[in-house]
């Protein structure tokens, strides 16, 4: 028992938050949501530049899929104000319905990309929008200890 | 030790340390339910029916609005309609009856949705910002107040201002709301009529509201006159409802028809009334969010897609609250002046950290002085001359983490757990503030102010 508690925590050492690097939004092309693809210095050692890319390039088309206006959201406007926007209660709007398409996405990528190299995504609504937020995790274990990961495996072991 | 003191001791332990740990959960009550996040809210919004509903502080002139809606229409469909309907056609107060029921609702839409609120940063989007000025400047210690960000949109420069209370660059066309201590998105203006800011949200329900309000004070109007003629006598009902709507008539249709120019040029009234996108400014000053159509534009504002909220108001706070009481992220920094208040300030990035976030300390603060005093605050107390938050590279030692680590088990969880409308996860921070700004000393209420007000010019 003691012997598992110690293994745990090493789990939990072994990961640790290290820093978190945020991509703020791109302005250019107005205030529509679009994010910088600027690839930050500290990922450089982390991940290779063309996965970055695209992950931040299939977010922005996300989004401007969502905003997009044409015919659909033009449908969506007016029926939804003929109804005096009581149709909300039933239907969710295309926006809602996008935002749930990036979220599956974001976890997706964060389970076979992002996590097997200790970072994570944060999607972008649960912070308002403002930034992507991509916390760096430290593997302590691989860096230091070779009796963590002895134990760990140890304990896989078992 | 006999055991049973020992026991003892271990049972009063624990029943302390529960109780620092989550302040907000009694001890003996172990499935409290947990707060939602509205509750804990910064700005200076009040939340209705458990959150779904959003209104300004100041609400009084709204229920006026209602009341002189109310009153009217009251009147007009018990003295005018049952003659007119006889008279002329029963169509009349059915289309009277329609158009009341449309004003109203979206007047109560207009009033009680979420206006396009920008939420404040979180502590480490914060730290981040404050490390990128601080880098850009280049300045140790002393942070010059005014903060901008130039930013070229479809060719035009513009100035994006940093907001002291929410903590962000503002996106273009945002402004700070002084009377709700928020950041709104495409601000138009404050409403006191509606009770609630007029913002990227509800724009299209506020313009639906005062087009139909025109639609009805001319409607009323025009067969309350009819009726005046063709009785010759006037019921004591009549003259109220004339009076209210002529007088209403000029202000709202003129109203009506000031925001149609809005629209049509994709101005917001904020922007109209500061001449920003005016030609009197430069030769080369246009707006470049309209798209040279006014019949497009029109369309972007009524019919384009409509934007989630993005503070999440019924989604819950994570149950593990700090062990000090935190200010709340509406402390502002005005530069290095005030020491108490960048003291508080200080303390705030890693008082609002939650449980399952371990404390960041980030990364090469390159100036000495500002950061260090921070990291030396956050460790509640004796240890000021801890060497926290070196100039290390971010990718070298993991910089020092106080309280809780994250189990990799728990890391991918969050994204999974994501779902539209109710976000849980590590997104609250922000919202975990304990204390309603409105309580904090009158003092930086009115600098805030006095500081939005400057920031708008």
């Amino acid at each position: 028992m003691a012997t598992e508690f110690h293994n745990l925590q090493e789990l939990r050492h072994s990961a640790s938050l290290a820093n978190k690097v945020f991509i703020q939004r791109d302005y250019s092309e107005g205030t529509t949501c679009r994010f910088q693809t600027k690839f930050p210095s500290e990922l450089e050692s982390r991940i290779e530049l063309t996965l970055f890319e695209e992950t931040v390039k299939t977010l922005n088309n996300f989004y401007a899929e969502a905003e997009k206006i044409g015919g659909q959201s033009y449908l969506e406007g007016c029926l939804a104000c003929a109804t005096a926007y009581l149709i909300f209660l039933c239907m969710e709007t295309r926006y809602e319905k996008v935002l749930k398409k990036i979220a599956k996405y974001i976890q997706e990528q964060n389970e076979k990309i992002y996590a097997p190299r200790g970072l994570l995504i944060t999607d972008p609504i649960e912070r308002g929008m403002r930034v992507i937020e991509i916390s760096i995790y430290e593997d302590r274990g691989s860096s230091g200890s070779s009796s963590g990961s002895s134990s760990v495996s140890g304990s896989t072991a078992r | 030790f006999p055991p049973g003191k020992a026991s003892m001791r271990e049972c009063e332990y624990s029943q302390i340390s529960t109780r620092s740990s989550t302040p907000m959960e009694t001890p003996y009550k172990k499935r409290t339910p947990k707060r939602k996040k509205w509750e804990a809210f910064p700005g200076r919004n009040k939340f209705y029916c458990d959150g779904r509903i959003m209104m300004a502080k100041q609400t009084g002139v709204f229920y006026l609005t209602l009341v002189l809606i109310l009153v009217t229409c009251g009147l007009f469909f018990t003295f005018d309609c049952p003659f007119l309907a006889q008279e002329l056609t029963p169509i009349i107060p059915v289309l009277g009856g329609a158009l009341f029921l449309f004003v109203l609702g979206t007047l109560l839409r207009t009033s009680f949705s979420d206006p396009g609120v920008l939420p404040r940063a979180t502590p480490d989007e914060a730290a981040d910002l404050e490390r990128q000025i601080d880098v850009a400047n280049g300045t140790t210690g002393y942070r010059p107040p005014p903060r901008t960000k130039e930013v070229v949109i479809n060719g035009q420069t513009v100035k994006l201002k940093y907001c002291f209370t929410c903590k962000i660059f503002r996106p273009p066309r945002a402004s700070h709301c002084s009377l709700c201590d928020n950041c709104v998105e495409r601000f138009d203006h404050h409403c006191p009529w509606v009770g609630n800011c007029v913002g990227r949200r509800n724009y299209r329900f506020f313009y639906m509201f005062i087009l139909s309000l025109s639609f009805l004070t001319i409607f009323i109007f025009a067969f309350v006159i009819t009726h005046i003629i063709l009785k010759y006598f006037k019921p004591a009902g009549c003259k109220w409802a004339v009076v209210v709507c002529f007088f209403s008539v000029w202000s709202i249709v003129g109203l009506s028809g000031f925001h149609t120019y809005l629209i049509s040029s994709n101005q917001t009234t904020n922007e109209d009334i500061k001449g920003s996108w005016s030609s009197k400014r430069g030769k080369d000053n246009y707006n470049p969010y309209s798209s040279g159509n006014i019949f497009t534009n029109c369309c972007m504002a009524l019919c384009g897609p409509l934007p989630p909220s993005l503070i999440d108001r019924r989604g819950f706070i994570e149950a593990d609250a700090p062990q000090m009481a935190p200010p709340t992220n509406g402390i502002t920094m005005y530069g290095a002046t005030h020491s108490q208040q960048s003291h508080m300030a200080a303390a705030t990035p890693l008082l609002q950290q939650q449980s399952s976030e371990p404390v960041i300390i980030t990364s090469s603060p390159e100036n000495g002085t500002s950061l260090p005093a921070r990291a030396s605050l956050t460790l509640g107390g004796p240890c000021t001359s801890l060497p926290l938050g070196q100039p290390t590279p971010p990718t070298s030692t993991p910089s020092l983490t106080l309280h809780h680590y994250l189990t990799p088990e728990e890391v991918p969880s969050p994204p999974g757990m994501l779902h539209c409308g109710s976000p849980l996860g590590h997104s609250h921070t922000v919202q975990a503030s304990f204390y309603n700004p409105a309580s904090q000393d009158s003092l930086h209420e009115d600098s805030v102010r006095g500081l939005v007000k400057l920031s708008s010019v």
